[in-house]
């Protein structure tokens, strides 16, 4: 059987983005527009593979990737909840210092390769790793946690409303706090599977845009988590597909045409959803990117 | 014990203002210092080969001007898209296409040259700039699509755009199979202007247009416009403004000026096309942008001191051996500072005078 291997592999190349994705779902959910999506994978993915390279544990090299993109969330939660500095410039200066600092951080392992993460066999699914798993799982759990519990339900009231959530005795910023840092954290994940799963090396700027297009995913899915995932799956897809079409070459095109099919299908994906009138519009967080401060 | 609290300032105080990017560019290279030494890398000397050693020569400074030239010119579009709160953050692409429009200009004129061909490269570069900024565009205000994301994803598409080009059509048939075009002739290269350096017309051009971006946007209608629709979109909209012209006009400013600039790179210092021909200067625009306060003349001064994280991280790499990621650091934290500058000068910490208690004093009847 194809496709069995190929619906495999496009699960690899869908974790990465539904992790970063659903992480980053839950911080706009609370309000805030982090842009720093790139850069904390990127330090994710070099802080998980150096880890892993030098203690040889894959579990320590995940958890030290995770806990990297929580590190990299707290400095833009520093500065745009207490300091209420602007949330795209300083997503935008997060990714450039997150560029930077991963590739300083890994000149030393540039090209080498640790043994990928041990695979789970689990009747009735493929064979895959616990990553594959826990993306897959995070997308009902968030939706539960969204529309079923109290938690998820103020979360939404301070991304719709930060002002009227205040009145009503949230406290706002450490409730958005939590959201970014989670949203680091499922970041710095999905950055420690490309390096320890997906290739399993390091290379400088291997996140190669998918940390944006994981912002794309939570217009494209409408802040909702399973069609966030859907859309991972969607994009993960049309990346093996243009692999599997520079491979093959079927087609007498450029290769680097067939490169740019991610870059330009979210173009298309973005333009078609955003056209999609009221509701669509409705279904972003009313507070999205607007800083709060409670004075007096 | 005194208590202090934050207030709002009703208005940013001169000193505030002018002091804010000084001081944050000084922390920011403070705090690189302070992770250059905590990996291990002598203090004085890194220092010294990264700020000192560009002023001491003239090839240096002559270094500086050309990589300050480019950002300036592209930071200049992104104050405007900034102030209209139009977030263009794909400038990188539209410098590469400008490049490439530039260069396929040039190179359609063969080897003989013409004296038409300097201008018509630089109309290329503008209108190839501007084009590809009509995409997030036309999708803004037609589809209400983000121009973040549109604008970020065309810039990996530009850059796979050259690298096919410069590996199919317009590669030099003479050039053993190497992925480049062929050196344009005299006629398709802007004049140097001073002799042993590398500085050309289109180098002066790019530290002397912001004078003229200045004026526009104080002085002129469509400068009032889009600053009214970054100050309040409500207001700006019930004053007349149309949103859509306001979001053209910005994109195709900064897109211009972005391929402009790429113009400039490939008819200057670099001659010819190669598969990659920014060094993420789109990118770094931004941070000149935010660091010249999103002011057309502060720009100026933050884009040499950008330049100078470049000129100085090469040195710096020659010198004492300090990675090339390190110039990526310094520029992540030049922005990084002055954004938190920014809420220093909104707001002040004010000491809470505390008021007698007064209690209560059951009174005896």
């Amino acid at each position: 059987m194809m496709l069995v291997p190929l619906l495999a592999t496009v699960m690899t190349a869908a974790t990465p983005l539904a992790l970063a994705a659903l992480g980053e779902l839950v911080t706009e959910r609370a309000g805030v527009l982090n842009l720093g999506v790139e850069g904390t994978m990127l330090v994710g993915a070099v802080v998980g593979f150096a880890v892993m390279a030098s203690t040889g544990s894959h579990t320590l090299g995940v958890l030290a990737g995770c806990a990297a993109g929580i590190a990299m969330s707290a400095l833009f939660a520093a500065l745009t909840l207490p300091l209420a500095a602007n949330q795209v410039a300083t997503g935008l200066a997060l990714t450039v210092f997150g560029t930077g600092l991963s590739a300083l951080l890994g000149q030393h392992y540039t090209g080498r390769t640790v043994a990928p993460l041990p695979r789970l066999p689990l009747p009735g699914l493929l064979h895959q790793d616990v990553l594959v798993y826990a993306s897959l799982a995070a997308a009902p759990l968030l939706a539960a946690f969204l529309q079923r519990t109290r938690a998820g339900l103020v979360l939404r009231a301070v991304g719709e409303n930060a002002e009227a959530a205040h009145q009503l005795g949230t406290r706002v910023l450490r409730l958005r706090l939590a959201a970014v840092l989670f949203g680091g954290a499922m970041s710095g994940l999905g950055g420690a599977y490309l390096s320890l799963a997906y290739t399993p090396l390091w290379a400088e700027g291997m996140t190669a845009g998918r940390g944006w297009i994981a912002l794309a995913l939570t217009v494209f899915g409408a802040w909702r988590p399973w069609r966030v995932l859907g859309g991972a799956y969607l994009f993960g897809g049309i990346e093996v597909g243009g692999l599997y079409l520079q491979g093959s070459g079927a087609l007498h095109v450029p290769p680097q045409l067939l490169a740019a099919i991610p870059y330009l299908a979210t173009v298309v994906v973005l333009a078609w959803v955003s056209a999609g009138g009221a509701a669509r519009r409705l279904a972003a967080p009313a507070a999205l990117g607007k800083p709060f401060r409670a004075l007096g | 014990m005194p208590e202090f609290r934050l207030e709002r300032r009703a208005a940013a105080p001169a000193w505030a203002t002018a002091l804010a990017a000084p001081a944050s560019a000084l922390l920011a290279i403070a705090a690189a210092s302070i992770l250059f030494v905590a990996l291990g890398y002598p203090a004085g000397p890194t220092l010294h080969a990264f700020f000192v050693e560009p002023f001491e020569t003239l090839n240096g400074v002559s270094e500086l001007a050309l990589k300050a030239s480019p950002l300036i010119l592209i930071a200049l579009g992104l104050v405007a898209c900034f102030r209209a709160n139009v977030w263009n953050i794909g400038a990188d692409g539209q410098f590469t296409v400008g490049a490439l429009c530039a260069g396929a200009v040039a190179l359609a004129f063969g080897d003989a040259g013409s004296p038409a061909a300097l201008p018509l490269m630089v109309a290329g570069g503008i209108a190839g700039g501007a084009a590809w900024a009509a995409i997030p565009a036309v999708l803004r205000t037609r589809c209400n699509a983000s121009e973040i994301l549109v604008s970020l994803m065309l810039t990996y598409v530009a850059g796979l755009l050259l690298t096919a080009m410069v590996f199919g059509p317009l590669r030099d048939p003479q050039g053993y199979g190497i992925p480049q075009s062929r050196m344009f002739a005299d006629d398709e290269a802007l004049p140097v202007l001073f002799g042993g350096t590398r500085i050309t017309l289109g180098t002066a051009i790019g530290l002397l247009l912001p004078l003229a971006g200045a004026f526009w946007l104080r002085r002129s209608v469509a400068g009032f416009a889009i600053r009214a629709f970054g100050a309040s979109p409500a207001a700006a909209r019930f004053a007349g403004f149309s949103e859509p012209r306001t979001v053209w006009l910005v994109l195709l400013l900064s897109g211009g000026l972005a391929g402009l600039a790429g113009c400039f790179e490939v008819a200057g210092p670099i001659g010819q096309l190669i598969p990659a021909v920014s060094p993420g200067y789109g990118f770094t625009a931004i941070i000149v942008a935010f660091l010249g306060r999103l002011d057309p003349i502060g720009i100026i001064p933050a884009g040499l001191l950008v330049a100078l994280s470049y000129v100085g991280g090469d040195l710096a790499q020659v010198g004492v051996g300090l990675p090339r990621a390190a110039t990526g650091i310094v520029q992540g934290m030049l922005l990084l500072f002055p954004l938190a500058s920014e809420f220093f000068v909104r707001y002040r910490l004010r000491r809470i005078v505390a008021s007698p208690v007064v209690s209560a004093q059951v009174v005896p009847t």
